[in-house]
């Protein structure tokens, strides 16, 4: 059971490290910043939930389960906000995107209501 | 987990993974010109580094590493470059040539010293046998606490550790002395964009700061006190403290801060910090023991009055621990009081002048 668990635990991990590594793929590949931070932010919430996960399956229940459920909150709490505050800026310096402004953002640049 | 595949060990090949990934930063900020690379590089040197420690089985100093190395101080530097250019002066080949010269001798030097170093973990090692293990064999008997290492910092070596709270508070004066206090930015008039208003774009950060600042303070105040049974203390409870006020400085704006936690405020608590430090060694002096000699903090018949219930029942063996609690606590507090109204005062001091410096039209590095 353990042994099971052990291996679950390690295959989740390890397709949360594949994430992350297309995550990186994906921030050095992409066209625009927007596309980046999208990838980048791959690595942030799947990659780490994927690898909190298994590293829980692999410790069992115990207060490091705990430990490592609160760490995955943190994330999620923290790597969405992030990733939102990283396009936010980049459209407030006039990045445009790589396939052409949206209709509702010029909209938003004009000053009306979103 | 070596049993698992025979023939690899993991905390070797993670080694070698980490610190190849340091030299790749280091080499990465050598060759940037951006001054905002290179501090986020160096961000990131602080967070490899403090993985490979706790790799090392170092918690505390990787928790020390994490919190001001990757933490504290990219603000600082962040500040400092809104204070000053954003990219480094191109400099000719020549000119480069000494420094690299010089660089390269001093790491080789170091290279060749670590030679002599002991192995890593070696129990005959001059810091593993003699001290060291006097330290580890002396700890529980001396002061009932489970952290050898806080137990060190605080009581067997007060004295170094009172040096070092007073060196983050001559740090927090210099900056003031160079900078100000940043109170200046209180007074500043320009408008901000209303929250919630049709341009505010900010809403999604200033919910999870909401969310996130009582948060970091909680686990601050958890650090601080859970110092004595693992990992953390004073120092790292005092940045980690700091960062909360500064993310709310950096999400709702530098004059909300000022007003929920004033600049006097914050270097009255630095200097507080100090004095209750400094006060608790001057008590066990006056109780008839040395300098922060803590088993004299409480005279007899005062410690023979804490009921049983804080700590346990007295251990006749050693009647002292009680004195050795509450000193390590309320030196671990003076030290929380003056790093994080050190780093507080600091910040304010950068933050309050990037507001002064000029501006330019354009936004610095807004072209990635």
């Amino acid at each position: 059971m353990a042994d099971a668990l052990f291996w679950a635990g390690g295959g989740l991990a390890a397709a949360g490290a594949l994430l992350a590594l297309i995550g990186a793929l994906g921030v050095l590949r992409f066209p625009d910043v927007y596309t980046r931070i999208h990838a980048a932010s791959i690595t942030d919430t799947g990659g780490a939930t994927l690898m909190i996960l298994g590293l829980c399956l692999i410790s069992g229940l115990s207060l490091v389960t705990l430990k490592l459920v609160l760490v995955w909150v943190f994330i999620m709490l923290t790597s969405p906000a992030a990733a939102n505050a990283l396009a936010n800026a980049a459209y407030s310096a006039g990045h445009t995107p790589w396939i052409g402004s949206f209709r509702i953002m010029q909209d938003n640049r004009k000053g009306g209501s979103r | 987990m070596t049993g698992y595949i025979p023939g690899f060990d993991a905390n070797l090949a993670l080694d070698a993974i980490l610190l190849v990934m340091l030299v790749v930063i280091v080499a990465a900020i050598a060759a940037t010109h951006r001054m905002l690379s290179a501090v986020i590089l160096m961000g990131l040197y602080s967070l490899v580094s403090a993985v490979w420690l706790v790799v090392m089985d170092a918690a505390d100093v990787a928790f020390t590493e994490a919190v001001v190395g990757a933490g504290v101080s990219t603000i600082v530097l962040l500040g400092a470059i809104l204070l000053t250019r954003g990219a480094a002066a191109k400099v000719s080949g020549r000119r480069r040539f000494l420094p690299a010269v010089l660089a390269l001798g001093v790491g080789a030097i170091l290279i060749y010293a670590t030679l002599d170093l002991p192995d890593f973990g070696d129990p005959a090692s001059p810091a593993n046998a003699y001290v060291g293990r006097a330290y580890l064999e002396a700890t529980g008997n001396d002061m009932g606490i489970p952290n050898v290492v806080t137990a060190v910092l605080s009581s067997y070596r007060g004295f170094d550790t009172l040096g070092e709270t007073v060196v983050i508070f001559a740090a927090a004066i210099g900056v003031a002395i160079m900078l100000g206090f940043g109170e200046r930015a209180m007074a500043d008039r320009t408008i901000e964009p209303l929250a919630g208003g049709p341009a505010d774009h900010h809403v999604v950060l200033r919910v999870a700061a909401k969310l996130l600042i009582p948060i970091i303070a909680l686990y601050a105040f958890y650090v601080q006190f859970h110092g004595d049974l693992g990992p953390g203390g004073g120092f790292q409870a005092g940045v980690i403290l700091a960062v909360a006020v500064i993310l709310h400085a950096l999400v709702f704006g530098l004059k909300d801060t000022m007003a929920a936690v004033k600049p006097k405020f914050a270097r009255g608590v630095a200097a507080l910090g100090v004095l209750l430090y400094a006060g608790i060694g001057v008590t066990c002096i006056v109780n008839g023991g040395g300098f922060l000699d803590y088993d004299h903090l409480f005279p007899r018949h005062i410690e023979a009055q804490i009921p049983d219930w804080i700590l346990g029942p007295a251990d006749p063996a050693h009647p002292h621990h009680w004195g050795q609690h509450f000193g390590i606590m309320a030196i671990e507090l003076g030290v929380l009081f003056t790093v994080a109204a050190t780093m507080v005062t600091i910040f304010y001091g950068f933050a309050g002048r990037s507001m002064e410096a000029p501006q330019p039209g354009a936004p610095r590095s807004g072209a990635a």
